[in-house]
């Protein structure tokens, strides 16, 4: 059901998280809100008050994709990646580069249909160890605790 | 299986009575025996968990060679709990827009 406020993720593997979403829509339409620059930019926005000034996907395999956000106080965030894999209304992969100080991950995303529903999996891959390496060296950042604890509470209700 | 840190804690947070463990060192630290108790499970295979979570630096054990009890090192967790924080910071408001406008979609068809 798609009136929670929290998304799922599951860890499938040692190297990967997925988030799972059902959403109440066909499935050539979610796949199209995904993949379409005209309907990304609609709603990929992250939190409130952010923008999607650029918004490019050459959606077939070895096409590129590039998004950048602005943030409410002026900041950027931009994205880059390549499809690697690309199966209409089913099924896309594709590399993605937050920046210097992230890894770079692959992406697959799957669409199922279920009736009129569809629902969504992510998967964020860790594509090498010394991306994870490097994926190890950030976020050190204050205030961390709070993520522990909110992760201690999110452990207990999944336990 | 890879051996890198990132790795260590996903593949040791990949089963749920292990994640059931941390659930329960959070809220202080535990025996072996007390932690056997609500998972129906003998000691070794409890041991066995606890061995994952400590080559995964989540826990620390005491040295107290009788008890050694077990308490919860929330390090590693910072990375895990990190990218979690940024997927539900970008997808939950991301997607709760996405209901709204697969509805406009629909419509419009």
């Amino acid at each position: 059901m798609s009136t929670t406020d929290t998304v799922p993720w599951s860890l499938p593997s040692d190297v990967e998280v997925a988030m799972t979403r059902t959403f109440d829509a066909p499935r050539h339409l979610v796949f199209d809100a995904f993949t379409k620059p005209e309907h990304v930019v609609h709603w990929m926005l992250g939190p409130d008050g952010w923008t999607m000034p650029v918004c490019e996907i050459d959606l077939r395999p070895g096409g590129r994709w590039h998004m950048v956000w602005h943030r409410p106080d002026g900041s950027t965030m931009s994205m880059v990646g390549r499809y690697l894999e690309v199966t209409p209304h089913t099924r896309t992969v594709q590399t993605e580069s937050w920046g210097p100080e992230w890894p770079e991950t692959v992406n697959t995303t799957e669409f199922t249909a279920d009736g009129d529903r569809t629902t969504v999996v992510q998967t964020m891959r860790f594509p090498s160890k010394e991306a994870r390496d490097r994926a190890s060296g950030t976020g050190m950042r204050d205030g961390a605790t709070t993520s522990y604890e909110r992760l201690a509470a999110y452990l207990a209700e999944r336990s | 299986m890879a051996d890198d840190p990132l790795s260590l804690t996903f593949a040791a947070l990949a089963d749920p009575t292990r994640r059931a463990i941390l659930a329960r060192l959070a809220e202080g630290a535990a025996t072996v025996k007390e932690l056997s108790e609500p998972f129906a499970m003998s000691g070794p295979a409890v041991s066995k968990h606890l061995r994952v979570l400590e080559r995964a630096g989540l826990i620390t054990r005491g040295r107290d060679a009788q008890w050694r009890p077990c308490a919860l090192d929330a390090t590693p967790l910072r990375e895990v709990s990190e990218w979690a924080e940024a997927f539900r910071h970008f997808w939950e408001p991301s997607y709760r827009r996405l209901d709204a406008y697969l509805r406009h979609m629909k419509e419009t068809e």
